[in-house]
């Protein structure tokens, strides 16, 4: 929710996504693409940034990065590395090879599982830096007494995908990061976890009054750790704007850092104190071509992304977009449609999928298992408080759930059996009987829930509203 | 040899011909915010010595001004190469021990630095 | 100070010949080296580091070897001298700069590899400019080197440690490192052979850069044939060189007798004008005489735009610099200067750290890629380089190599243009276009002057054109004036006590 009137001011967003790509080795050289760990154990001439080191480009790395290209419906094309220059302790050679005029990426989109499309500017490789330690004055970094520097991280391979500021709001910020993060997960190129910093989000944030076509002054926020500080950063930061707007105040273009414990963003630096990084095309690397063979093997060999399960999921078993996409996160869709096709009933296959299925071992069921279970519900074998643990069962010990109804002795009930139950509770039940039969409809869940207390859960909910239904008249 | 002429510096210098960049003779002010850039302190009179010393190269190197260079592609690299790549295995690291030895300062297997104000600039 | 002219020492093919073959041992030779250093290195100061004890030791290391009858390499028992922007595991590596004073490496630069795959025998590393940048050698931070044809002159640069240690007998080879003339122009000014190969024929890994995408490894020697047989060694391919050449290397050994007949030589017009010293011309004339005698065919060609080299090169070697240069921060190694800051320490590190041409390349660098800027000198001056390329792609379709003066004059003074940076960088007017356009050149000794100073005569040649320049070199080299050259192929056969 916004601290600000929707109708009259438009926020517009703009991400930059640096994830780091799942390579064993360095961008630009042989040590291990690992940190965490001891510091300065992962390093060589290269990482450490010494006199005569050359930088040679990580195969693998260009691989990833047009695997996440393509997925991105990117143009793949011609790129050169380039130089930034900066100084900075982190930055071992003080400059950041990156791509800067010629990315290899560029002109592609994403598809929000509502159908959005968002605009994708370029993806292009960089190397990351390493991570300084603050140490004294509680660790802040404007206090500190001194600083430790780790190079492990430095040179590690990143793609950063910038966005382009089609979004409108935090919750489509927040689906745009998530179905990155799930893109980038499918095609292996990243693991995608935000916490852990292996994908960091910087958010580009504007506003302007609705109907204008002018951008307005936009901010950068960096520190972004989760989707929940994304969500609240962009809230703050758009109600930043729009106070001093109202205030008849100006926007100052800057790099903010959002505080999640405050809740607040800070002012890092202004923009005016231009950054001048002096970019010129890395002398010691060669242009980057990728031929079309290459292009096409990758194509090839991509997995069904996404947005396209999540059409698929929705057309095979008529789940509805949103179930659609929690099961194609849980990676659910094959198992789903799969049991479809063996001739389950689709919308309970997704019903357990949705509410039964969260536990990542879900992966492992077979599709004849699901297919079977659903069928002995609908064939009421089993009821739905029966089904719920018996597919928990399955999930745990991967049995079948003949097997496991077998073992727990769930049969369905013969219709004269559970007659006598609801009987037998009916007249246990003498003043909630009177008030039901008056027309308390909410006394319904009550004598089902005696009945499926008596029954151990074995009756079938339904056949016991029928059965209170017809004693009632 | 038949035809002689001096080497370099003879040709009609008219600015006219110079591009209106390169024109612009470089200031103090424009040293001064170079150097801190570069992250060297300069003391008045060197400020004084290397203005002078860089606008002379740059008057010289303004002479590129002449030249037509519509339609040249930019030459960053003598011999063009494309696609130099390595496969993605793992070589041969450096001991922390030996590298933190030549280090100026180091704490804890790290690089011990003062303390750094702010964000990279 | 001045030599006699007909000294001679022994070349590298005499003494790897003759170790290889049993008939000398390395530690002679050695020894024999160690001898001359100890008597003129405290007038020249070539190096700024020598370890005696490590090289006797491997020296002793080859003879063993040989006597057990190993092949040792083509460079068997060749001492051999480091410039000090290369690279050597364990052994200091300056650039002569405060910055890296003390800073040892911990790995080997490639063509220190393969020298010592090749049987040679590391005697020192050489004094130069600072980080390569200057023409006289005056720019080191430990002090110059004096030039051992005379002493009041300076020997060239930046690679002037490496080719004062050649002419004084310290060592046969050494190599520098060539980014717009820096072995070719003190190979000149000391009477030596000095190579600058094809861009990408020589790894540049473990060589500290300056210009990156001009820099080249490559030797200086008394005669043509040590430098190509120090060339065959160090050429190839370098999977840890993103920009060395797939292709196979020349072996230009091979090719040393092939003669100029029927080579086509470019006499290049706007190289032979008022800015070169007549003496200067007079060589070169003479030396393209030579050739036609040799039976090549001499013609006058034109490179319009070789004119404007000078400017697009003090625009692209200083704008790389400048970047390759910001690792020296006093964090990682070498220099710190403390301070309260990581900001301010870095500062005043390169501040004290840096010498002043250092600085000066530096702020021209930053200057020219800074925003604003970038277009009018870094953008234009890689269009100019691709003008000048064209010029000479155009030239070789009528000739095979170009012959032009390398210096416009013999060695000058110390101190005499320390002062004035233009008329320093004027220096490399001849040398500069061929890092422009990553084509091999060489000098080769040919004549002195009437002060008795060598003067050199540059070949040049297209792109992976080694083996033709070492040809005309050769026959240069045959007909070269008496006393052009300290060394001769003659020497170590005629007489062994010419060690």
């Amino acid at each position: 929710m916004s601290d600000f009137d929707e109708s009259e001011w438009e926020t517009v967003i703009g991400l930059e996504v640096h994830a780091e790509l799942a390579t064993r080795t360095k961008l630009f050289s042989s040590a291990p693409n690992e940190f965490g760990g001891e510091p300065n154990t992962n390093i060589d001439p290269v990482t450490l940034g010494l006199p005569g080191a050359l930088p040679v480009l990580n195969e693998q790395a260009v691989e990833l990065a047009i695997r996440v290209g393509l997925a991105l419906h990117c143009t793949v094309q011609r790129s050169i590395f380039a130089r930034k220059n900066y100084f900075y302790p982190d930055q071992a050679k003080n400059y950041q090879i990156s791509q800067f005029d010629l990315p290899i990426n560029i002109d592609g989109w994403i598809e929000l599982p509502d159908g959005k499309r968002i605009g994708i500017e370029r993806a292009h490789l960089e190397e990351d830096t390493g991570k300084s330690t603050h140490i004294g004055g509680g660790g802040r970094i404007h206090e500190a007494d001194y600083s430790l520097v780790d190079y492990n991280r430095c040179g590690v391979p990143l793609l950063e995908i910038v966005g382009r500021p089609d979004l409108r709001n935090g919750d489509d910020a927040k689906a745009y990061v998530s179905e990155l993060r799930a893109i980038l997960v499918a095609v292996g190129a990243s693991d995608g976890k935000m916490e852990e910093g292996s994908m960091r989000v910087d958010c580009n944030v504007s506003v302007r009054r609705r109907g204008e076509t002018e951008f307005g002054t936009r901010c950068e926020v960096k520190n972004i750790n989760s989707l929940r500080s994304l969500g609240r950063a962009i809230n703050y930061e758009a109600a930043r704007h729009v106070a001093l707007i109202e205030a008849g105040e100006k926007v100052e273009q800057q790099t903010r850092h959002w505080d999640e414990s405050e809740g607040r963003t800070h002012k890092l630096r202004s923009k005016e104190e231009a950054d001048d990084y002096r970019y010129f095309p890395e002398p010691d690397l060669v242009e980057l071509d990728p031929s079309a063979e290459w292009i096409e093997r990758v194509r090839s060999e991509l997995p069904s992304l996404p947005a396209q399960r999540r059409h698929d999921l929705v057309d095979r078993t008529g789940a509805t977009p949103a179930q659609a996409g929690l099961i194609v996160e849980r990676g659910l869709d094959a198992l789903c449609i799969a049991a479809v096709d063996l001739g389950a009933d689709g919308s309970r296959v997704v019903t357990h999928a949705e509410h039964n299925l969260a536990d990542p071992r879900a992966v492992d069921l077979t599709p004849e298992n699901l297919a079977k279970l659903t069928e002995m519900e609908t064939g009421g074998d089993l009821s739905a408080t029966q089904a719920k643990q018996v597919i928990a069962e399955m999930v745990e010990t991967g049995a079948s759930p003949v097997d496991i109804a077998k073992a727990h002795g769930f049969e369905a009930m013969d219709t004269d059996a559970l007659a006598t139950t609801v009987d037998e509770v009916i007249a246990a039940n003498p003043d909630e009987w009177q008030r039901y039969c008056d027309g308390d409809g909410k006394l319904t869940g009550f004598f089902v829930g005696q009945v499926m207390k008596a029954t151990k859960g074995q009756a079938d909910g339904k056949a016991v509203s029928a059965l209170l239904n017809a004693r009632k008249s | 040899m038949s035809k002689r002429r001096s080497v370099g510096r003879c040709r009609d210098r008219s600015a006219d011909s110079l591009g209106p960049e390169m024109n612009d003779r470089i200031s103090k002010d424009d040293v001064e915010k170079v150097a801190r850039l570069a992250l060297l302190h300069l003391e008045p009179s060197e400020l004084e010595t290397f203005t002078g010393q860089l606008a002379a190269i740059l008057d010289h190197a303004s002479d590129m001004g002449q030249l037509d260079l519509s339609g040249v592609e930019p030459m960053t690299q003598p011999v063009p190469l494309s696609n130099v790549m390595r496969a993605d295995e793992v070589g041969e690291l450096l001991d922390r021990g030996d590298v933190l030895a030549s280090a100026p300062c180091s704490e804890d297997g790290q690089f011990r630095v003062p303390p750094v104000l702010g964000e990279p600039s | 100070m001045t030599h006699d002219g007909a000294t001679t020492y022994p070349t590298a093919t005499a003494i790897a010949e003759a170790v290889a073959g049993g008939t000398l041992s390395a530690s002679a030779v050695l020894d024999a080296h160690l001898a001359r250093t100890a008597a003129s290195e405290g007038t020249i100061h070539a190096f700024n580091h020598t370890d005696d004890d490590a090289a006797r030791q491997r020296a002793n290391e080859i003879d063993a070897r040989v006597s057990a009858g190993e092949d040792v390499g083509p460079l068997a028992g060749v001492p051999i001298v480091i410039k000090d922007n290369i690279c050597t595991k364990g052994v200091p590596t300056t650039c002569s700069s405060r910055m890296l004073d003390g800073w040892i490496p911990p790995y080997d630069a490639t063509v220190v590899r393969k020298l010592a795959a090749a049987g040679a025998v590391t005697v020192g590393k050489a004094n130069m400019d600072e980080f390569a940048m200057g023409s006289s050698t005056e720019n080191s931070a430990f002090g110059p080197t004096l030039n051992p044809r005379d002493t009041t002159r300076v020997p060239g640069g930046s690679s002037g440690g490496s080719a004062a240690s050649v002419a004084a007998g310290f060592a046969p080879v050494a190599l520098g490192s060539d980014t717009g003339g820096s072995i070719r122009q003190p190979a000149a000014f000391c009477g030596l052979v000095g190579v600058k190969p094809t861009y990408g024929l020589v790894s540049r890994l473990g060589l500290i850069a300056f210009g990156s995408s001009l820099d080249q490894i490559g030797p200086l020697t008394h005669t043509v044939a040590d430098a190509a047989l120090v060339l065959d060694v160090i050429s190839g391919h370098d999977s840890g060189d993103s920009t060395s050449l797939p292709t196979p290397a020349p072996r230009v050994s091979a090719h040393l007798d092939d003669g100029v007949a029927g080579l086509r030589v470019g006499l290049v017009r706007e190289l032979m004008g008022d800015g070169i010293a007549p003496e200067v011309l007079a060589s070169v004339n003479q030396a393209a005489e030579a050739l036609v005698a040799a039976g090549a065919i001499v013609e006058e060609v034109s490179l319009p735009t070789i004119d404007y080299s000078l400017s697009a090169y003090y625009i692209i070697a200083p704008a790389e610099a400048s970047s390759n240069l910001s690792r020296y921060d006093g964090v990682r190694y070498g220099l710190r200067v403390d301070a309260p800051t990581t900001g301010e320490m870095m500062e005043r590190t390169r501040t004290q750290g840096f010498g002043d041409e250092v600085k000066r390349r530096i702020m021209l660098g930053t200057y020219a890629l800074s925003a604003g800027y970038y277009d009018a000198f870094y953008g234009t001056a890689q269009r100019v380089r691709a003008v000048i390329r064209g010029d000479f792609d155009a030239v070789y379709n009528n000739v095979d190599v170009l012959l032009t003066p390398t210096t416009p004059t013999t060695a000058f003074k110390l101190a005499e243009k320390v002062s004035d940076p233009m008329a320093m960088y004027m220096n490399d007017i001849c040398t500069i276009a061929s890092n422009l356009v990553g084509q091999p050149s060489m000098s080769v000794p040919f004549g002195l002057d009437s002060d008795g100073l060598p003067i050199g005569v540059q070949l040049m040649a297209p792109t992976l054109g080694e083996t033709t320049m070492f040809a005309a070199a050769a026959v240069l080299e045959a007909a070269q004036p008496l006393g052009s050259q300290l060394g001769s192929p003659r020497t170590l056969v005629a007489n062994e006590g010419g060690l």
